[in-house]
């Protein structure tokens, strides 16, 4: 039958078009997945190919381990200090900028300039700026009278200096998702809020403006939150963890552990739980994603 | 209950002007219809009238007091949208209350958290929840009232803007295009309640649709609007017999009046071979209107007889194509005299087989002008209307 | 009308009184302006900095214009002294290599999963979804042990291997051929288009917007990548211009003029290209939460 023919084709050709795909899917993804979750039941390091099956020693390691402990700490700390100002400012702003008329495309522009610019490079140009001797920022402090801050050297200062930093390069991409999402609220909802009296600015937002933003909203908490637990760059480049590991944060912990010490099996369950609390992360998007809102 | 009167309204768009110089009066309880194409103007007239947007000049007045300054939510006036514009994230309850919650509750009880725990909210609510389950019992909506607007058909969707219009007892009640989004079944239905909710209420109705049927067969009173113009204010019968325009007359009535060119002289006007004595003071070239009804087929089969005196223009048409319509047919086709022209007729049938019987006989059909229904325009469009014989002298002389 | 005999003051009063009016429109704009000076500053002073002599850099008194003009200097030194041009052709080879071989896989599969009917499509394409939300750090340890074993550390290979094959291009691709409609397929089919043919003469065409932004999407994430670099370049001669940005780690070029005229030749094209294909670039970078 000529239909069958055409359909076993097709499905013939199916294979053959997605055959690249999963292969490297099974490489790529699936196979380290699996190897990651196996060696992190053994010792495994890189420099000696002996190794033992421990069990869940390198779990219960982790727990009582005063460094992954003191690297939690530091990345929810950190988190706690860049969440609110990622999601605040960057709301605060798209909403300032949505009602600016004429300035509203360069302003777009100059607040998402920080996002395409590469972190690594524009991190040394903070380190200076955040000089503790010659700093741009200390002495500006200094001309009002405030006394200048040791960004970097000081244990109790260097996680707001790197939030600063992250800060500057996330808003204007929570800002354009915000844009985004203002901007398809129905004009008409703001224009029937004016008619049935809710014309001041605070009901526009709590009535109209935030319950129709809600699932941008969410997009952007749990985005900002995966970008708060993958703190990397700056650290590696500006601080190394320091001074005494008051930046060393969870991704950068493993690292270290993976590649500089070479405790694979270990660098392996930390790895998991950052998968962990990624895919925690996404589950809370998905149930918690208000469908109602559109119709 | 409002008098509504709108004076010099004047607005443009940049550049681009869309209204000049509107002035209407709309009486205590009045339904009018602002009816015109897209582009025309009759969707900013009314926003402008709601307060959502500014004209560049001109008066409104309310009961006699001017709101130009006022806001929206004081001028006494209720919105209904062409999509509802319901708030998607609110039960239908919650949509209808708003109006009321934002009346009767001070800001600081209107905020999160504080409109549950402030006193005044507290003492407010079942009092808004009485009036909301009023009205949704009389738009049969009280079964809803807990749903989110996406659980909802369009016409209940229709039904709860209406029902949020209202709750807050408006005196002017303002409609855009509100029909539009229905299907042609559903349109006829919610029709016929919008006519009853307006004898019901008594409101001040101000109606915006494209649709002259909606405008002919709702209103008390249409508002004909073309480029920002009124083109004629008046009943629906004013409009379709007593146009004053023949943009006026081709825009009201469906099919479109039949328009034939003739030629006036010495009062007498020459249509192809036929000429009958007009009281026009004319001379030269003149549109004539003919409405598909004011033409009568003689001696037809199947087709109801002309009534009456049988005294006019008697015409030779040439029939094209047969519509059955049950009780009548549309026929197609021109006249002899103006092969180009395209003129349909709509006659009344007597017999069950008039449509086949019509479509079997010969090619052209005798046809007679009814002189009483006839239309008379000048070669830019602007009404002719027979004058008294003095008048007509004097036109004569100059 | 509401009674105004009764004087009240109350902060709920005077909030309830607030609107927006000209004057404070005037004030907001003022701050967004004063805002964008402080995110666009650290271009301002690196850019400025890259065209001062080093004892200026860290001068007390900082002005935009130098005193000293060492811009000429600076930039040649870094693009003719030191391996800049390979860092940056480095970069390009990356990002190009990985971009054409994540089209290659990305598109067939997509348009295999959008629009033919075949045994294991939903365990395929579930199997997609979960691999969206697993970042690179944490399958690095195996993808990495893997590479030494067969001796590929230090490669194009290496470097591009964890990201050629995209699972989210596969995603996103998928939902846009989705909305092809089906009737214009099975025209071509009629017509005698071969399947091939249809993805090439009809799908493509039609997903050009879809396509470019994910390029820029994917361009820029490798460009700013520094995580996988770090991890298996060793050698100056596969150091990309993200990479290289770590000799600064703690110890700076004794030149600070130099040091910031590197900086800025590394972040230019990224943002050049930016401010060129602005809307493509917005697009294309917030189409995912994955940001770098």
């Amino acid at each position: 039958m000529a239909a069958s023919l055409l359909e076993r084709r097709q499905t013939r050709l199916a294979y053959w078009l997605v055959l690249p795909a999963t292969l490297l899917l099974l490489v790529i993804y699936i196979l380290p997945i699996v190897f990651v979750f196996l060696a992190s039941l053994t010792d495994y390091t890189l420099v000696s190919d002996y190794y033992e099956f421990v069990g869940l020693e390198n779990y219960s390691r982790m727990l009582g381990d005063e460094v992954f402990v003191n690297a939690l700490n530091n990345t929810v700390f950190y988190a706690a200090l860049f969440l609110p100002g990622a999601f605040i400012i960057s709301l605060v702003l798209a909403i300032a900028i949505q009602e600016q008329k004429q300035f509203r495309s360069v302003l777009e522009v100059l607040y998402f300039l920080p996002v395409t610019s590469t972190l690594a490079a524009m991190a040394l140009v903070w380190a200076a700026l955040m000089d503790s001797g010659q700093g741009v920022i200390n002495n500006s402090l200094e001309t009002f009278g405030i006394p200048g801050v040791n960004w970097f050297g000081s244990e109790n200062v260097v996680l707001y200096s790197l939030a600063i930093i992250s800060l500057w390069s996330i808003i204007g991409f929570n800002m354009v998702l915000f844009l985004a999402g203002l901007t398809s609220i129905p004009q008409n909802l703001y224009e029937a809020a004016a008619i049935d009296g809710a014309d001041h600015p605070l009901d526009k937002f709590f009535r109209v403006t935030w319950p129709m933003l809600g699932p941008t909203a969410m997009f952007v908490a749990v985005t900002s939150s995966i970008t708060a637990f993958k703190l990397f760059d700056t650290v590696a480049i500006l601080t190394q963890g320091g001074p005494d590991r008051a930046s060393e944060v969870f991704l950068y912990l493993a690292f270290l552990e993976g590649f500089e010490y070479f405790n694979m099996g270990y660098s392996a369950a930390l790895s998991l739980f950052f998968l962990g609390i990624i895919f925690l992360f996404a589950l809370l998007q998905a149930l918690l994603t208000d469908r109602n809102v559109q119709y | 209950m409002a008098q509504l009167t709108l004076k010099n309204i004047k607005k443009s768009f940049g550049e681009t002007p869309v209204l000049h110089d509107i002035s209407l009066d709309v009486e205590d309880g009045e339904f009018v219809s602002l009816v015109g194409q897209s582009g025309c103007g009759k969707s900013t007239l009314l926003r402008i009238i709601a307060g959502l947007e500014q004209a560049d000049s001109g008066e409104i007045l309310i009961d006699g007091q001017s709101v130009v300054d006022t806001a929206p939510k004081h001028r006494n006036i209720a919105m209904v949208f062409q999509d509802y514009a319901l708030y998607p994230h609110m039960s239908v309850a919650e949509n209808m209350a708003m109006p009321l919650v934002m009346a009767r509750l001070p800001l600081y009880a209107r905020l999160p958290v504080m409109r549950m725990i402030a006193p005044a909210s507290r003492r407010a609510q079942p009092e808004i929840r009485e009036t909301v389950e009023t009205v949704a019992g009389q738009l049969r909506i009280d079964h809803l009232l807990d749903r989110k607007p996406a659980q909802l058909s369009g016409g209940q969707r229709q039904r709860v803007a209406l029902g949020r219009a209202l709750v807050r007892d408006p005196k002017v009640f303002l409609m855009d295009e509100p029909l539009s989004n229905l299907d042609a079944k559903l349109r006829v239905q919610v029709r016929t309640e919008i006519t009853e909710l307006h004898a019901s209420s008594g409101l001040t109705f101000i109606y915006v649709t494209h649709d002259q049927i909606e405008a002919m067969t709702m209103s008390n009173r249409v508002a004909l609007m073309q480029a920002g113009h009124f083109l004629q204010v008046g009943t629906p019968n004013a409009l379709y017999s007593d146009p004053a325009s023949l943009d006026v007359a081709r825009f009201i009535g469906s099919p479109e009046i039949n328009v034939l060119a003739g030629e006036c002289r010495d009062g007498w006007l020459r249509l192809g071979d036929a000429a009958l004595p007009v009281k026009l003071a004319c001379n030269g070239p003149v549109q004539v209107g003919v409405r598909p009804e004011a033409v009568s087929v003689l001696d037809a089969p199947g087709l109801a007889g002309v009534e009456g005196p049988a005294e006019g223009p008697r015409l030779t048409f040439e029939k094209r194509l047969i519509e059955d319509l049950g009780p009548e047919l549309l026929i197609h086709g021109s006249f002899a005299h103006a092969p180009e022209s395209k003129v349909r007729i709509r006659a009344q049938k007597s017999g069950t087989h008039a449509g086949t019987e019509l479509e079997g006989g010969s090619r052209t059909l005798q046809v007679m002008l009814n002189v009483s229904q006839l239309l008379f325009f000048d070669a830019d469009g602007a009404r002719l209307t027979p004058e008294p014989a003095a008048a007509l002298q004097t036109a004569g002389v100059a | 009308m509401a009674d105004i005999s009764q004087p009240r003051s109350t902060f709920a009063d005077l909030v309830e009184r607030f609107r927006p009016t000209s004057i404070s429109r005037a004030i907001t704009t003022i701050l967004l302006f004063l805002g964008a000076w402080v995110m666009v500053f650290p271009f301002i002073w690196m850019i400025s900095s890259s065209m001062k002599p080093t004892d200026e850099v860290y001068d007390s008194d900082f002005s935009i214009i130098p005193k000293t003009f060492k811009g000429f200097e600076n930039y040649y030194a870094v693009i003719f002294e030191q391996p800049y041009l390979i860092f940056l052709m480095n970069s390009m080879i990356v990002c190009v290599g990985i971009l054409v071989i994540q089209l290659l896989t990305a598109i067939p599969a997509a348009y295999a999963l959008a629009k033919l009917k075949f045994r294991g499509s939903t365990i395929l394409f579930g199997t997609v979804i979960a691999a969206i939300t697993i970042p690179i750090n944490v399958t690095s340890i195996p993808l990495y042990i893997g590479l030494v074993r067969v001796g590929l550390l230090d490669t194009y290979f290496a470097m591009m291997f964890p990201f050629i094959l995209s699972v989210f291009a596969i995603f996103l691709f998928r939902q846009f051929f989705r909305g092809f409609p089906d009737s214009i397929i099975q025209a071509a089919r009629v017509d005698g288009f071969s399947e091939i043919e249809i993805i090439l003469r009809l799908i493509i065409p039609s997903a050009i917007p879809a396509i470019a932004a994910f390029s820029v999407f994917s361009f820029v994430a490798h460009w700013n990548d520094l995580y996988w670099p770090l991890i298996v370049v060793q050698s100056q001669d596969k150091m990309t211009a993200t990479l290289s940005m770590m000799q600064y780690q703690s110890a700076f070029d004794t030149d600070y003029g130099r040091t910031y005229a590197s900086a800025t030749v590394v972040t230019a094209p990224m943002v050049i290209a930016f401010l060129f294909a602005r809307r493509l670039f917005i697009r294309g970078i917030t189409m995912t939460g994955v940001k770098g």
